[in-house]
């Protein structure tokens, strides 16, 4: 049955898709990934190094698909520059552009072009024809590559993602700010709202870039840096207990005080939400994920059976994180603001805001990555561009 | 002047900001709509343009200009509250044009019926039927009640 | 037909002012508005409520309002006994075709017309990105139509549920108060097909206004005060249960 008990007329039909669950899904994972890049660069983990490059071409490619599921939700997308010509400034949401926009240019782009500027200019000067052009173009034309530049190049790209992790913590805590701050829906108000999408953030882009790393190592023939993975593995399981905890605080303060919402969300909880909220979200998402890094950290375990948990828990992880954007999201949705019904949430598969489309979001960060990573190779050994690069190297990268 | 060119690539990037920067503020002269902003964080305009449409519910005191009787009728019984409306729908257009469009008759015997048909959550004063039982000869309301004086005995004949 | 003078006498003073009425009903003419003099609001009187619908179809053949879309509907309320906390609640497609007669015996039965509260401290106006939704200096809250991009955030907004999304326009829609009848002298359409008077329209601004002394004399509630919206939707008689 479509509609249990009451709803006000108009709230009946979803307003918010599934498209509007992956945009937190997706900038919390390019939150995550930077500041699993940051670990390295301002905190001096020099375990993580391998995958400095990565996270940040990973970082880049769902921030380039970001917008994009936003756009498809708009009734008129045409007009969203309006976002950028008269942004509402009480309205979280007109931060978007800005901040979107800021964090791809300033923060993302920059760093990475001085990253990987040397390795620009060496393959452009090696280069014909298009090549030639794509390069000398992302070079900006210069190719001022002195000991001199390149120190600078160092302290700038310092400096950047030192204001790069709470840029990042405004990416996607604004998001969070967006459902915390409404105070008509009792599931979203709430203060701990933008820090519960940060951790969550952070546990899900640093999973997506373990996994990433151990796929395409494997893929590539590689070994891979176990000292590398056993410090991503710590640090997620560090997050994910920050995590869990404030969900877990978040839950039992509802229940305490069982204020007047707390009877229809509860059985919202336990009978339509309960796949996604206690199975996928709670039991298959967190516990799982959380007992077997756990495992890990307490017990000594051979390298091949570690992979595999890594890989298992980095999986599971994934699950847990989109099923929270889908409670919140969908979940706030589904009971009446007059506590006295529930709907429910019809999805079309080809169609604008559906199935399929959520599911060909998801996937084209991925082709973008794997253009990126032929573009610039990201590997710590080098291998794309020793063969091409003719200046000597300059100490280690 | 080596620091400075040392950085050399640096300014590229500042230069190409500034310039999309530029380009912005000057598109939006002229991308920002016009009446935006006089009132508040709105399109001014926005305003009058809601103002002008058309009304399609004339109002009662429009037909109060041409029907003088039927308003006289009106005032003294039950149905004075009631405005022309309520019951014959929208007339505007026949306001504006009253030769040409003519409202439709009423049913009386399925109009009356969506007020009076008896309803627990009705208030109790409010007058209640149960058509059945009321006119079990399945008459139209009409017939016994004058509509805009529906009282028997209380108005014209109807 | 037959006029004598006293009908004349009386007939005179009302022509003058439906004339004025008459004359300010074409969409043209209502230069004589001025914006700061009113500040808009309404009065729902829930012991003269029938549930009829009148108001919700009126409002939907002035508005054009789409098909399974609301901007102003009826709920009947069930409250049995002291449990204010479980009525039981319908509303068959928003109240437009009336509601079907009622068996449910004992407890308290009513009707409550809802709509946008055109709230002074409005929720929606504060989340919409862009400034497509906003309140007018005489106090409506109205949607740029031609500004809006269709994100919703103003829907999810409202804790009263009274927007939408219009499929025609991909927009957000909800009561403008009939902003285009009000500012001609007119009254709301919903006020006009109400049969009992339960909707009346107030200008809050008006010293006139019989608003001003009812809310003397009368027991008048919004809904969900806690929310601290400013609503000037304001109910008379409205009971504890309603949500």
């Amino acid at each position: 049955m479509p509609v249990q008990g009451y709803m006000y007329p108009n709230e009946i039909e979803l307003a918010w898709s599934v498209l509007i669950v992956l945009y937190p899904f997706i900038t919390g994972l390019v939150a995550g990934a930077f500041i699993l890049a940051s670990l390295e660069r301002v905190f001096r983990v020099e375990a993580v190094k391998p995958t400095y490059r990565l996270a940040l071409l990973t970082a880049l490619s769902f921030l380039l698909v970001a917008p994009l599921p936003l756009q498809l939700h708009l009734g008129h997308p045409g007009r969203s520059i309006e976002m950028y010509l008269t942004p509402h400034r009480s309205s979280a949401m007109a931060m978007f552009g800005f901040v979107y926009l800021w964090y791809l240019m300033v923060v993302l782009l920059l760093e990475i072009w001085l990253d990987y500027r040397r390795d620009i200019v060496a393959v452009w000067q090696q280069s014909t024809g298009l090549k030639r052009l794509l390069y000398g173009a992302l070079a900006l034309g210069s190719k001022n590559i002195s000991e001199a530049a390149l120190r600078i190049d160092e302290r700038v790209g310092y400096v950047i993602t030192v204001i790069g992790i709470p840029s990042a913590f405004l990416l996607h805590g604004y998001v969070g700010f967006i459902f915390g701050s409404v105070k008509a829906n009792p599931w979203w108000s709430s203060p701990t709202m933008p820090v519960v999408f940060i951790f969550s953030a952070m546990v899900s882009g640093i999973a997506a870039v373990l996994l990433i790393y151990m796929f395409s190592s494997w893929y590539r023939k590689q070994t891979i840096d176990m000292r590398c993975v056993d410090t991503i593995a710590r640090y997620l399981f560090y997050t994910f207990i920050i995590d869990f905890s404030l969900e877990m605080l978040d839950l039992v303060h509802r229940i305490y005080e069982a204020d007047e919402s707390f009877r229809t969300l509860d059985f919202m909880v336990h009978t339509r939400l309960y796949f996604s909220q206690v199975v996928g979200q709670i039991y298959i998402g967190t516990l799982v994920p959380i007992g077997l890094l756990a495992l890990t950290q307490l017990f000594k375990i051979s390298e091949p059976v570690r992979k595999r948990i890594y890989g298992v828990a980095g999986g599971l992880t994934l699950v847990g994180i989109f099923t929270m954007r889908w409670n919140v999201v969908i979940g706030g949705q589904l009971f009446s603001k007059s506590f006295l019904g529930y709907t429910t949430y019809k999805i079309g598969f080809v169609a604008r805001e559906g199935l399929l489309t959520a599911i060909c979001l998801t996937l084209l960060p991925l082709v973008i990555l794997w253009v990126l990573v032929k573009l610039l190779p990201p590997w710590p050994d080098h291998q794309a561009l020793a063969s091409t690069a003719t200046a000597p190297a300059h100490g280690s990268d | 002047m080596s620091r400075f060119q040392d950085s050399e690539h640096l300014l590229r990037v500042v230069l190409a900001f500034a310039l999309g920067t530029l380009v912005f503020v000057l598109a939006r002269t002229f991308l920002v709509p016009q009446s935006f902003g006089e009132y508040g964080h709105y399109r001014a305009n926005a305003m009058t343009e809601i103002a002008a449409k058309p009304v399609v519910f004339a109002g009662h005191q429009t037909c109060e200009t041409c029907h003088v009787d039927v308003q006289e009728l009106k005032t003294k019984g039950k149905h004075a509250p009631v405005n022309c409306e309520a019951c014959h729908g929208a007339q505007a257009k026949h306001a504006d044009d009253p030769g040409a469009i003519q409202p439709p008759k009423l049913d009386t015997a399925t109009l009356c019926v969506r007020c009076h048909e008896v309803n627990g959550a009705r208030p109790q004063n409010f007058p209640q039927i149960v058509a059945k039982e009321h006119d079990s000869a399945g008459l139209p309301c009409e017939t016994c009640h004058q509509p805009h004086s529906p009282r028997i005995g209380a108005g014209a004949k109807p | 037909m037959k006029i004598d003078r006293r009908q004349l006498l009386l007939l005179l003073p009302a022509a003058a002012v439906a004339w004025d009425a008459v004359l300010a009903g074409t969409p043209e003419a209502a230069p004589n508005y001025k914006l700061t003099e009113h500040w808009w609001g309404m009065l729902v009187d829930i012991s003269k409520c029938i549930g009829c619908g009148n108001c919700v179809r009126a409002c939907a053949t002035e508005n054009d309002v789409p098909e399974g879309y609301f901007r102003t509907w009826v709920e009947r309320y069930h409250v049995s006994d002291y449990d204010l906390v479980n009525p039981v609640v319908d509303s068959p497609d928003g109240g437009k075709q009336g509601f079907p007669p009622y068996t449910e015996t004992g407890g308290k039965n009513f009707f409550v017309p809802k709509m946008c509260n055109h709230c002074a401290e409005s929720p929606c106006t504060q989340v919409c990105p862009v400034g497509a939704t906003f309140t007018t200096p005489d106090g409506v809250v109205l949607v740029d139509k031609e500004y809006c991009i269709g994100c919703r955030y103003c829907i999810q907004a409202c804790p009263y549920g009274c927007r939408f999304l219009n499929p025609k326009t991909q927009t957000a829609d909800k009561c403008t108060l009939c902003y285009h009848r009000i500012t001609k002298g007119l009254t709301t359409a919903c006020c006009e097909a109400c049969p009992t008077g339960a909707r009346q329209l107030a200008d809050l601004k008006n010293p006139k206004d019989p608003i001003h002394a009812f809310l003397k004399t009368h027991t008048v509630q919004v809904l969900k005060p806690s929310m601290a919206t400013g609503a000037k939707l304001f109910y008379n008689d409205l009971d504890g249960s309603v949500r």
